[in-house]
């Protein structure tokens, strides 16, 4: 069995997007495409209670297909390596229970055959986890509360490739950051089987007081499907490449 | 996606879907990260551990693993298995359960506090001599923390083996404090080095400094806290070397420290030795051993366990 390339979309926030289309919206158009869109909400060291606006963190992970969680800086690493590996074993799962179904009959999950059997399923969907082909565009949203936390965001990334690069599949990320005034979200990082060698990562930032969520992962799906568009947009000296497309 | 684990209290009783064996709950032991493990009775009177998740492939992994080590070369790792099954609540949706040996002991810092220095040496000795076995067929323990073991008749075992991994795939799970990548000093493959570096911060963490930050320059860190712990002295170029990936796997590692706990002898020149005279392995043989034995003698006398 194969799953082909595994494409998911990490966005890393701290708060509600106030500009443009629903966010929610465009992570389901991402989960038409096949691509997962996870969400990290990034909390304060010393934040106490649960901001209202990280209501949405939830809602778009949900309609993406992906996977939410609410963190403090202190536990970013873990989280964000957790929530990849996650959501990819998430979605090797559904790619092995509608298998299930066709041999099975519908109503037919791993949840429902007698543990072992299960057994032996699941050893396959971790199997898979570990060789599946992974690309991951990570989209950070550097508007001002953002600013200082931005070294850890740096460490987290770091962290997920070191996690995610000990697979025996291949991996690739991507590092886009939004609000940008120009193309909505700016390329850090172009594809990139590791995260170890970015130094200047987000040293340069252009922020407005806005955040727009929605607009940012459109551009986001938008630069995953020139990734995967034919061969001649992928050559090196591509012309566009500094437009963000 | 989140559902709830469900808190039993004493007095419950969980039914199993598919293999129909009541469970009594006792009491919870604790929980973690995917699931609650609670002290439990079976109808005909046993004593086991039930650890009841959410995330049933997780917990179907865990399984796997348990039922593999109950029996590696016949020497017990982990608790031995006894049932899996699905826990149907009365709202409809079902939980995952395992059941396993009950394993009653103390936490290990708890055990160590108010025993003399060279405890620390003994049980490190005793978790390296463990983890070779599970290195010898082809696996690392991966998640090896103090949380994971526990000692019971002065013996250290482990009872957590959800994060065992196949040499040469990614690590399952782990916790930053004892993993080598956090601390920039290695990947997060699972090789045997992986294992020995967890070991090298569980003595450091017994050994008085606690859990610690990694601060601006990890490995600087770690060394100033191997220089401020007396009781690691003797075993000090032995962690070191751990740090530098200089053993193979647990068990080549354990045989310096057997040679420090009955000889004093610094590792150093124990290495030298092994590696000049290579015609001398069978010598090399009986003294691991003889030291095994003494390690395990001095453990509290429990040889039963050994054999």
């Amino acid at each position: 069995m194969k799953t082909g390339r595994l494409k998911q979309i990490l966005l890393l926030t701290d708060g509600c997007s106030n500009h443009g289309e629903d966010p929610a919206a465009v992570a389901a158009l991402a989960r038409s495409q096949g691509i997962t869109v996870n969400v990290i909400g990034v909390l304060d060291d010393r934040q106490n209670s649960r901001p209202q606006g990280l209501d949405e963190v939830e809602a778009i992970a949900e309609a993406g297909g992906g996977i939410s969680q609410i963190v403090y800086q202190k536990s970013l690493s873990q989280t964000v390596q957790m929530v990849t590996k996650q959501a990819m074993t998430q979605t090797i799962q559904g790619i092995v229970n509608k298998e299930l179904q066709e041999i099975l009959g519908k109503n037919q999950s791993l949840e429902e055959l007698p543990p072992e059997q299960r057994g032996e399923v699941v050893e396959v969907v971790d199997e898979l986890g570990e060789s599946s082909a992974l690309e991951v565009l990570v989209l950070v949203d550097v508007s001002a509360s953002m600013h200082h936390k931005l070294p850890t965001v740096k460490d987290a990334l770091f962290d997920l490739s070191l996690s995610l690069n000990a697979r025996s599949g291949s991996n690739d990320f991507s590092v886009y950051t939004f609000p940008d005034p120009k193309h909505t979200i700016l390329q850090m990082v172009d594809w990139t089987p590791e995260l170890g060698a970015v130094n200047r990562l987000f040293s340069k930032l252009n922020s407005g007081g806005y955040t727009p969520t929605g607009p940012a992962l459109r551009e986001a799906l938008y630069a995953f499907a020139a990734k995967s568009a034919p061969s001649h947009l992928e050559d090196g000296e591509d012309p566009y490449e500094e437009t963000g497309w | 996606m989140k559902k709830q684990a469900g808190n039993f209290s004493p007095g419950h009783q969980v039914l199993g879907r598919w293999n129909k064996h009541p469970y009594i709950i006792m009491e919870k032991l604790g929980s973690g990260a995917c699931g609650t493990v609670y002290k439990c009775r079976s109808t005909r009177g046993e004593t086991y551990a039930l650890k009841m998740g959410t995330d049933s492939s997780r917990m179907m992994l865990e399984v796997n693993m348990l039922k593999k080590f109950s029996k590696v070369q016949g020497e017990k790792l982990g608790p031995s298995f006894v049932d899996v099954d699905d826990y149907r609540m009365s709202g409809g949706h079902q939980l995952p359960f395992y059941v396993m040996e009950y394993i009653e002991g103390k936490p290990l810092p708890q055990f160590l506090a108010g025993k003399s220095k060279e405890w620390v040496g003994i049980c490190a000795a005793q978790i390296m001599g463990d983890i070779a076995k599970l290195h010898e067929a082809g696996y690392v323990f991966g998640d090896l923390k103090t949380d994971n073991l526990l000692v019971s008749d002065s013996r250290v075992r482990l009872i957590d083996v959800g994060g065992v991994t196949a040499a040469g795939r990614a690590i399952k799970e782990y916790t930053e404090f004892y993993d080598r990548g956090y601390w920039g000093m290695g990947s997060r493959k699972a090789e045997p080095s992986y294992d020995l570096f967890a070991i090298t911060m569980i003595m450091l963490e017994t050994a008085g400094a606690g859990r610690f930050e990694r601060g601006s320059s990890p490995r600087k860190t770690l060394e100033q806290k191997l220089a401020a712990a007396p009781v690691l002295k003797p075993y000090r170029t032995i962690i070191q070397n751990g740090w530098k990936g200089k053993y193979k796997d647990a068990s080549e590692m354990e045989k310096d420290m057997a040679g420090v706990l009955l000889y004093k002898t610094p590792s150093s020149t124990r290495v030298h030795f092994r590696a000049d005279q290579k015609k001398k392995t069978t010598d090399s043989g009986e003294l691991t051993a003889i030291t095994l034995l003494s390690v395990l003698l001095m453990g509290g006398s429990l040889i039963t366990f050994f054999l």
